[in-house]
């Protein structure tokens, strides 16, 4: 075990051999294995419940790029003014304390008839069960005139870290006046971070430092998630300056033009200063190449999160197609405890307990005032389905509007001591 | 008529220590009511003063009189619909800080139930509500418990625990960490079940908490009510 993380965490060559032939050692190597592929609310909380739960009794490894995760949630408040970005960064330092092998490198490759990963430093991972944690890709050709090479130009923003810094300095060098444009996505998108709080957040900022700013959304949905909440807050915090033009008057017919910063919405030519781009999302692209993907994500079974096409594959989050959950790093780390406990029954006979789920999702229309929506859900044989839930009021007072910001800090705080120890 | 009395005096000796443990008066309750008093007034002319004077406070919202100046806890929960009946008054008064975390109210509550029960007869005298309330419990006597005594002893089942606590860690921090929201760990088994019954039945307001109690069962309640106890 300790020769193992030994191996991965020096240089990330794998003594692939040695793993996948576990009988040649004695003891540790004969352990079933579990391999989790991405290390966000998914991927990290399965791979520290399984670690923690299995005491032992099951080798972990987490595969993540990444040295630090920048969290997707809050990541609109740091736009707004409100977070720093070193409050959104958090390391994998605590994991392998935690039990879990932490593997810095990209999975670019599943066989699922020998069953390991590939990784791109050119080694490979056994495992006996696989969780996909990838998180969002963008559909190609999704919004007009944009791919992932206008990303420094016209950034997406929806990945944390660097991009979220770019939209920031974009922001902050607009000129007094300007124009911010969002091209929002079509349903299912991941969120947080959600473009409605990022609407919010971005007008935050600007009445503060550019009040005769504008913000324009391009939206290609007819209405969306907290509508009623948000219209109420920007009519309050920030009248006249955010002009959402729904697929109702041709929001949904937009192109752009990097070079130019240029957006075309509905045959009508607008300059922007700021162009943020969010196209339609498909499951993060491992999932494809491991053929669990069915349309642009892939299909689980309610009860344990497998996969409809793999039995011993996993997917978790933004990346699965679950039901009536939204894509959000509060479903994932409920999805994940739920699948955790799912493997290691099967892997090591301990009880397996009825599926539960549940999310919450808190938005800040302006500072000290947030908005909240929450479900809870139960797994039928088709999908997750809705039990029950709440919303937020409208003309709730200015206390319970603080208090409710409070509350994400507080549940920011607890998830991610969840997911990295 | 000797033997009348003798009869009652025989009677007062075989059922006397029970009789009068149960019996629930009017008197009785303005009794207790002087521990009230310092802060609460009642009945003609009764103005507020340290607290809310306490006429027609059944069928009142929460936090809802003007010229008193509550928490901004009570304050929400009267915007969120609470409302003061036998129930929930009962579950107030028992621990006034468990229903409303930040009341202003610096009463430790009255454990006994009969006290509670006495106390309310007594409010209800001046409650045009409290009518109507005094009929509910004629009928149904027990109404005014918030858990019925034999949840409290189911015994949770902590490997159970564990796995449903998952759910609450994702807010709740292991740590101490309270910012926004409490800490939960080591909290005594049996205000744990209390506190999420009362979720469970709306007693209590917060709309999260209602929704995660709303679809426990008293044996995943007291499963993790012996979890968080354990964790301590």
């Amino acid at each position: 075990m300790k020769l193992n993380r030994r191996i991965f965490m020096g240089n990330g060559v794998i003594a692939a051999t040695a793993l996948s032939a576990p009988t040649v050692f004695a003891d540790g190597y004969g352990k079933p294995r579990v391999v989790v592929i991405g290390g966000g609310a998914g991927g990290a909380t399965a791979a520290r419940y399984i670690a923690k739960d299995s005491k032992g009794k099951i080798d972990v490894t987490l595969i993540e790029p990444s040295r630090m995760y920048y969290t997707c949630f809050f990541s609109n408040l740091y736009l707004g003014g409100v977070k720093a970005i070193d409050d959104l960064g958090h390391s994998y330092g605590k994991m392998a304390a935690g039990g879990v092998n932490v593997v810095h490198d990209w999975a670019v490759g599943v066989d699922d008839d020998t069953k390991t990963v590939a990784l791109a430093s050119g080694g490979t991972l056994a495992y006996d069960k696989l969780i996909l944690s990838p998180g969002i890709d963008f559909i190609d050709g999704a919004v007009e005139g944009w791919d992932l090479t206008s990303q420094n130009s016209m950034p997406h923003a929806y990945k944390g870290g660097s991009q979220t810094e770019l939209l920031k300095a974009q922001l902050l060098s607009m000129p007094q006046g300007g124009t911010y444009a969002m091209v929002a996505p079509p349903n299912p998108y991941r969120c947080p971070p959600g473009p409605y709080e990022r609407v919010s957040m971005v007008a935050h900022y600007l009445k503060y430092n550019n009040p005769t700013a504008k913000i324009i959304v391009a939206d290609p949905k007819p209405k969306f998630s907290k509508q009623g909440l948000f219209q109420e807050g920007w009519a309050k915090h920030y009248d006249g300056m955010i002009e959402w033009i729904s697929s109702d008057f041709g929001g949904g017919n937009v192109s752009v033009d990097p070079n130019a910063m240029t957006v075309s919405i509905d045959g009508e030519k607008v300059e922007v200063d700021v162009c943020n781009v969010i196209p339609a999302m498909k499951a993060g692209r491992i999932a494809e190449l491991a053929g669990v993907t069915k349309g642009n994500f892939a299909p689980v079974n309610a009860s344990d999160m497998s996969s409809k096409e793999n039995a011993d594959i996993y997917v978790l989050g933004d990346a699965s197609h679950q039901g009536d959950m939204p894509k959000s790093g509060f479903s994932a780390n409920s999805q994940a405890k739920v699948c955790a406990n799912a493997i290691r029954g099967s892997l090591t006979g301990s009880k397996i307990f009825p599926a539960k789920f549940s999310n919450t999702c808190w938005s800040l229309v302006h500072e000290n005032d947030g908005i909240k929506v929450g479900a809870t859900y139960e797994a039928t044989n088709e999908k997750i389905a809705k039990v029950g839930g709440f919303i937020s009021a409208t003309n709730e007072s200015a206390d319970l509007r603080k208090a409710t910001y409070e509350e994400s800090e507080g549940w920011y705080a607890g998830i991610t001591a969840d997911m990295f120890g | 008529m000797y033997y009348k009395l003798a009869l009652i005096f025989l009677v007062t000796l075989i059922y006397g220590g029970a009789y009068a443990e149960n019996l629930i008066s009017i008197s009785r309750g303005a009794k207790i009511f002087e521990k009230c008093q310092v802060c609460h007034q009642i009945g003609e002319g009764a103005v507020n003063s340290l607290g809310p004077q306490l006429n027609d406070i059944f069928g009142r919202s929460a936090g809802d009189l003007p010229g008193v100046k509550y928490s901004k806890s009570m304050i929400q929960a009267g915007e969120k619909g609470l409302v003061w009946n036998s129930e929930t008054l009962n579950s107030f008064i028992e621990n006034p800080k468990r229903l409303i975390a930040k009341t202003q109210m610096s009463f430790r509550g009255l454990k006994k139930e009969d006290d509670r029960k006495n106390l309310l007869l007594y409010l209800s005298e001046f409650s045009q509500d409290g009518i109507k309330n005094k009929e509910l419990e004629k009928s149904s006597k027990d109404k005014i418990h918030i858990v019925d005594p034999s949840i409290l002893l189911i015994e949770g089942d902590l490997e159970y625990g564990e796995y449903l606590a998952s759910e609450c860690m994702t807010c709740h921090q292991r740590s101490d960490g309270d910012n926004g929201i409490p800490a939960i760990n080591a909290w005594p088994t049996e205000d744990f079940v209390i506190v999420m019954h009362s979720y469970k039945k709306k007693l209590r307001l917060h709309p999260v908490m209602q929704m995660i109690a709303g679809r426990l069962t008293n044996e995943e309640i007291a499963a993790l009510a012996a979890y968080f106890n354990y964790l301590k």
